[in-house]
């Protein structure tokens, strides 16, 4: 995306400095809007498919910490000095998710320099913050565009917002509005009133499964190296190293390593509320115990799956360990769990895991041996 | 759908009735209903159901919320322990956390 500089620019009201904020030229400006501050950026109501591919690379944590936005500020529709003033970050997620549900509706967009961060995480990190909110107002000299003194604030700033401080400030008083931006429409026309549900954080089925493929692209890295790890150890034997062996033994250890990954990272967000157990550390044992279970049946049936009986307990221990691992880091993309609560689940957890994982690799690598 | 709650009486969150004047923000930004108001008084209706994001304590014009806020991420906690520092997920390069 190209910034243009500045140029002074004049309007009815005289000569006037210029903007401090850069006007980008990207394919969802539709051009500008005269402001007493001079010309603003008008913005597409309509998502393209550059903007939809964007966010599903972004999904798939393919350049999502570039994926951002200038910040400064916006126009939608044919905004006056009446109309709303919308806050967002400068990821681009969030902000095509703003601007896609405001079709038809004058107001403007105060894009905040989040760090390319979303909303709620900046807001936890203070990056989307009271800080920002009242240098950004004076930077895009919002009190010489609207004539009113409100910010509408997505509520999941309100971790990083002090309201009464922004007031204090900067004159302008905080709204919160919904949640979700497609309640804004409604929002609005209620008067900036929020119905309860509006309010409320959801973490349905289609808000987990939308995290597996960044969880699973995080995961595979590790997974991969450690599963490349376990092939090379696997050529060890009695005689010696084989190549055979780190081929036969090895790709059995990738399969149930990367396997038992891959079952982790994507049941537990799609059953995460069928799991028996709250800690995420629960859930995921249980699936581990699933997949012991299978590996387990289906052993029986082709015993060679596992060479040899230490083989068989190593993986019974490290399949489970693997598993309530990466279920536990799931936690950091859920929308409930609480840091003590956290900390509890891990302090429980974690010696568990590790006891489990070393002592099953202990017995995979003796088990090399016989 | 079934309804998900993570561990019971674990989170920090503390309110000082005396110091309430009732304002009704709490309600407004609290993700999951913790709050309600009744005679003229925020409550804390569903304590378990806090996931201490601090929007609360940090909207309350009387400081009458207090709450250890923070990431319950646990990916954020390892770092922060593997570092000697607060858990952190470190958003800053490449990493992995916020979406």
């Amino acid at each position: 995306m190209d910034q243009l500089n500045e140029n002074p620019s004049t309007c009815c009201a005289g000569s006037v400095s210029t903007p401090k904020t850069p006007r980008p030229a990207a394919p969802w400006v539709e051009g500008t809007v005269d402001t007493p501050i001079g010309p603003v950026p008008k913005v597409a109501t309509d998502l393209r498919l550059a903007d939809r591919i964007g966010s599903a690379k972004a999904r798939w944590a393919i350049g999502r910490m570039h994926y951002t936005v200038h910040p400064g500020l916006y126009a939608i529709g044919e905004p006056t000095d009446e109309s709303p003033v919308l806050v967002s970050a400068n990821y681009k997620m969030s902000f095509d998710h703003l601007r896609s549900q405001l079709g038809g509706l004058n107001a403007w967009i105060m894009v905040l320099d989040t760090r390319g961060i979303n909303v709620w995480c900046a807001a936890g990190k203070g990056t989307f913050g009271t800080d920002e909110i009242v240098s950004r107002i004076a930077a895009v000299r919002l009190a010489e565009v609207v004539s009113h003194r409100t910010l509408i604030l997505p509520q999941l700033g309100a971790p990083g917002v002090s309201a009464h401080e922004v007031r204090r400030r900067s004159g302008f008083r905080v709204v919160y509005g919904p949640v979700r931006a497609k309640d804004l429409p409604a929002f609005l026309a209620a008067g900036m009133k929020a119905s309860p549900e509006m309010r409320r954080v959801r973490f349905d089925f289609l808000d987990r499964v939308v995290l597996i493929p960044v969880e699973l692209t995080m995961a595979a890295k590790y997974a991969v190296l450690i599963a490349a790890v376990f092939v090379v150890l696997a050529g060890f034997g009695p005689a010696g190293y084989s190549l055979a062996l780190a081929s036969s033994v090895g790709s059995r250890a990738a399969v149930l390593l990367l396997g038992t990954c891959l079952a982790a990272v994507t049941l537990t967000p799609a059953l995460l509320p069928w799991l028996p157990g709250r800690a995420f550390s629960l859930k995921g044992a249980w699936i581990g115990l699933a997949i012991v279970f299978i590996a387990g049946g289906y052993a029986v049936y082709h015993p060679a799956l596992f060479e040899n009986r230490l083989a068989e307990a190593a993986w019974f221990l490290m399949i489970p360990a693997v598993a309530s691992f990466l279920a536990m880091n799931f936690t950091g993309s859920s929308t409930y769990t609480s840091l003590s609560g956290v900390r509890r689940e891990m302090r429980v957890a974690v010696p568990i895991q590790l006891i489990c994982a070393v002592v099953g690799v202990v017995l995979w690598l003796a088990g090399r041996f016989f | 759908m079934a309804q998900l709650r993570y561990l019971s009486n674990v989170v920090t969150l503390a309110l000082n009735a005396e110091k309430c004047v009732g304002c009704g923000l709490c309600l407004q930004v609290c993700p999951h209903q913790v709050f309600s108001l009744a005679d003229g008084k925020a409550r804390i209706d569903d304590r378990d159901a806090c996931m201490e994001c601090g929007a609360c304590a940090s909207n309350c014009p009387t400081e009458a919320i207090g709450v250890d806020a923070g990431v319950g991420c646990a990916t954020g906690i390892i770092i922060g322990a593997l570092r000697g520092t607060e858990p952190t997920c470190d958003c800053s390069k490449d990493s992995s956390c916020c979406a």
